[in-house]
């Protein structure tokens, strides 16, 4: 519900408020997407409402952009050409995940014979495993069973359905984190946009989840609205402010290798984490563009003598 | 160019093949002997690296189909498990993904060469035509293979570009529920779209292969835009032509691999990673960039004009900004073909340029404030380069002098003395140039 309502006030220099741009579109000439979708269920039409009293009260006033912040852009290992993980820095985002996040959020696109790529060996993502109980069946009796997972089992989910995670979270699902770190992306304006084709900047997921989960606890500009259940964020790109509480607090999580615990160092060791989750062949990818590129390279110069060979008695 | 064929085949076999189906000699007067002008330019390159981008698409496309499921609960998981648990899959996907807009990218300089040396004239009408054709064909694949993914952006993406059929009166309503399969996106849109979406490619394929005939009967246009006259005009297809054009793809291929393997996501929408869900609009519904200029147009009518109210007005003026590259051989009423002779022309060919990327722009901005009326002013002026500029400007504009030949214009005015072949090329080379 939440997010109904931040997505129609969203702003931003991609996103509008889908109020007034849905007004305007619809006159222009689209249909109204709210028009053409089936009816909202009702936890959606009070949202709703409230999105609409709210952005006509917005309207009077400057349009909020969200995210009242933009990121801050931090060095990741898996940036660049070379791009790479750091195998001790997954490990810690996933036991972040694990220990925190995995309470509301799923992963389902992820299985436990993934961690591997992680570090981790055979033995010890079977223990990982072993650790959850997944529902399976039917056996031979037509009945549901639980059953301690297997590494070709994927990560179970905290809720039931969605509905179940909504309600548990004043009204707005925990999304799930699989694509997170693909499926959030400040906008980044011109000329930023045109100078990220040269620097390669793709790392707009992990430095979004850094920000969100840093950004708590600040206060709000004045005249601010802050629904009741919702805490504000100003790095929230879909509103003021979002109803997952502060996630993280320092000394949380215990780190194996003697890393200190502070809230900085979990975040960016869960985006990381979720990075990996999202793009799991992130640095094969690379690594195979750098052979690629390497070759292409090659091959041009070649193809270049060759060409200048040919015309040489040829003006043009 | 059409026109006697100098095939010989080379032993029996072929004596043999050629004397039954003489597709070696097609292949060798279209691709070996086939005379090309001398004097083209990169620009010329884009027809050889758009069918190189055809194959890729074709055969990225073939394999991923392999994998996908065109069922609107499987198929956002089915393309994550090309993504993860295929082999090579997310090199598949994201060559294809990338490929599209590198496509567009080529297609869009493919375009602009033609208008800037003015290769739609006469006698190269149906060849542009064909070409315009090939445009829409792939607007609409793209369209499609846009939704496939069944991502936010996919869903509705896929719900307001049917949505416009709505605006025309009577037809509208029947036209959009035949696209959609039903009467809102769905399961069914997804079959559809998935089917047409391997359809079509090959539908652009035959379209390529008239086009590619319709060239070789007129010959290729040429930066000064005067007609092949002679042999000292031009070179044989192979090597010159074919070795200019594998550079210019080997090149254009390094700026396709840099956004595959370094930035894949860069041209995409990051809300296509969250699955399609019917109850919850996006923010802001963007199209692909390439379809910017033309989104800006749609929303740049925000007014009813007497019966044509605003959305069936933005509707047809962006259906129109496409009709009417139909109509351009007629439209430009100059005899003189390449802009490199026509000093007015010119100007208004990049202030044409400027226009489109400036409409692009709009059409990526939400439509609020300043931005309707602005993409109006660039709507306008797009139309008026088309229906006011051109016929006016072929009356007034006074054209510089062209050559004489394309060889008097490489090879210097003293070529046309008729020394041709002993006259020196104006710089470096000190041996006759043409009969090594
Ligand atoms: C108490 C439950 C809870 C925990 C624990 C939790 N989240 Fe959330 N999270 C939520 C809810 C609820 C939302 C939806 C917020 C909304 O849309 O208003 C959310 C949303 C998010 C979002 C999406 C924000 C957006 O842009 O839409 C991210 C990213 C996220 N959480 C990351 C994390 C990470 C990483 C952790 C672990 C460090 C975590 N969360 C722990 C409940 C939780």
């Amino acid at each position: 519900m939440k997010k109904l309502l931040a997505a129609l006030l969203a702003g931003g220099l991609m996103i509008i408020p889908a109020a007034h741009a849905q007004d305007k579109e619809g006159e222009a000439a689209s249909p109204s997407p709210q028009a053409a979708a089936p009816a909202p269920s009702e936890s959606e039409v009070t949202s709703n409402v409230a999105g609409d009293e709210a952005a006509a009260e917005e309207g009077e006033h400057e349009t909020p952009h969200y995210p009242l912040k933009r990121p801050a852009e931090l060095a990741w290992t898996f940036a660049g050409p070379f791009g790479h993980w750091d195998l001790q820095q997954l490990q810690r985002g996933y036991k972040v995940y694990k220990e925190v996040c995995a309470a509301c959020h799923s992963m389902e696109l992820v299985a436990f014979r993934n961690l591997e790529a992680l570090g981790y060996s055979e033995d010890q993502v079977k223990a990982i495993a072993g650790d959850y109980t997944v529902t399976d069946g039917p056996n031979g009796d037509g009945d549901m069973f639980e059953r301690p997972a297997i590494p070709s089992d994927h990560f179970p989910s905290p809720f039931a359905n969605p509905e179940a995670a909504a309600a548990a979270n004043n009204g707005a699902a925990p999304p799930d984190l699989s694509l997170i770190a693909k499926a959030r992306a400040v906008e980044r304006g011109f000329p930023r946009f045109v100078f990220d084709t040269v620097t390669q900047y793709q790392e707009a997921g992990p430095d979004y989840i850094h920000a969100l989960l840093t950004g708590y606890g600040q206060n709000p500009p004045p005249g601010t609205v802050i629904q009741p259940g919702t805490h504000f964020n100003p790095y929230f790109i879909g509103g003021p402010a979002l109803a997952m509480p502060p996630p993280l607090s320092a000394d949380a999580v215990t780190y194996d290798d003697g890393t200190p615990g502070t809230v900085d160092q979990y975040a960016r060791d869960v985006s990381s984490f979720l990075m990996w989750a999202a793009e799991p062949h992130l640095v094969e990818r690379k690594a195979t563009g750098f052979v690629v590129m390497l070759y292409l390279l090659i091959f041009a110069a070649l193809v270049y003598l060759v060409k200048k060979r040919v015309w040489a008695n040829t003006p043009h | 160019m059409s026109g006697h064929s100098s095939y010989v085949p080379t032993n029996r076999f072929m004596r043999w093949v050629d004397a039954r189906l003489p597709l070696p000699r097609l292949v060798y007067d279209s691709f070996v002997a086939f005379p090309v002008p001398r004097n083209l330019n990169y620009a010329y390159t884009f027809g050889g690296i758009l069918s190189l981008m055809l194959g890729i698409q074709i055969v990225t496309g073939v394999v991923l189909a392999m994998h996908y499921s065109g069922n609107s609960a499987l198929a956002f998981h089915s393309v994550e498990q090309i993504m993860r648990d295929v082999n090579w899959g997310w090199l598949m996907r994201y060559m294809h993904a990338n490929g599209a807009s590198f496509f567009f990218v080529a297609v869009y300089i493919h375009i602009f060469r033609g208008l800037y040396y003015g290769s739609y004239k006469a006698p190269r009408e149906i060849l542009w035509i064909l070409g315009v054709v090939i445009f829409l064909l792939m607007m609409a694949t793209a369209f499609m293979g846009y939704v496939l993914p069944w991502g936010q952006m996919s869903f509705w993406g896929a719900t307001v570009i049917t949505g416009f059929f709505t605006a025309f009166p009577i037809i509208g309503d029947p036209i959009q529920q035949l696209l959609l399969g039903g009467f809102a996106v769905d399961n069914a849109t997804l079959n559809r779209f998935f089917s047409l979406h391997y359809l079509l490619p090959f539908m652009i394929a035959g379209v390529v292969i008239l086009h590619i005939w319709a060239l070789h009967v007129t010959g290729q246009t040429n930066p000064t835009g005067v007609e092949v006259k002679t042999k000292d005009d031009v070179v044989p297809f192979t090597p010159h032509a074919t070795i200019k054009d594998g550079l210019g793809m080997v090149v254009f291929l390094l700026f396709y691999c840099w956004f595959v393997f370094y930035m894949p996501n860069f041209l995409g929408h990051p809300d296509n990673y969250i699955p399609a869900n019917p109850l919850k609009t996006p923010a802001h519904i963007v199209p692909e960039w390439y379809f910017l200029p033309f989104y800006a147009m749609l929303r740049a009518i925000t007014f009813n004009i007497g019966p044509i109210d605003s959305k069936l007005g933005g509707v047809l003026v962006m259906f129109g900004s496409i009709i009417v590259l139909f109509f351009l051989p007629w439209l430009d009423t100059s005899r003189v073909r390449s802009a490199v002779y026509r000093p007015i022309y010119r100007i208004f060919f990049w202030v044409l340029v400027v226009d489109t990327i400036f409409l692009g722009w709009l059409g990526s901005r939400p439509a609020e404030g300043i931005y309707p009326t602005l993409a109006l002013i660039g709507t306008i002026y797009y139309f008026a380069h088309w229906l006011v500029i051109l016929p006016v400007l072929g009356l007034v504009e006074t054209p510089r002098k062209l050559p004489a030949s394309i060889a008097e214009a490489v090879l210097g005015p003293n070529y046309a003395s008729g020394t041709a072949a002993g006259a020196a090329p104006p710089s470096g080379s000190v041996s006759a140039p043409e009969n090594r």
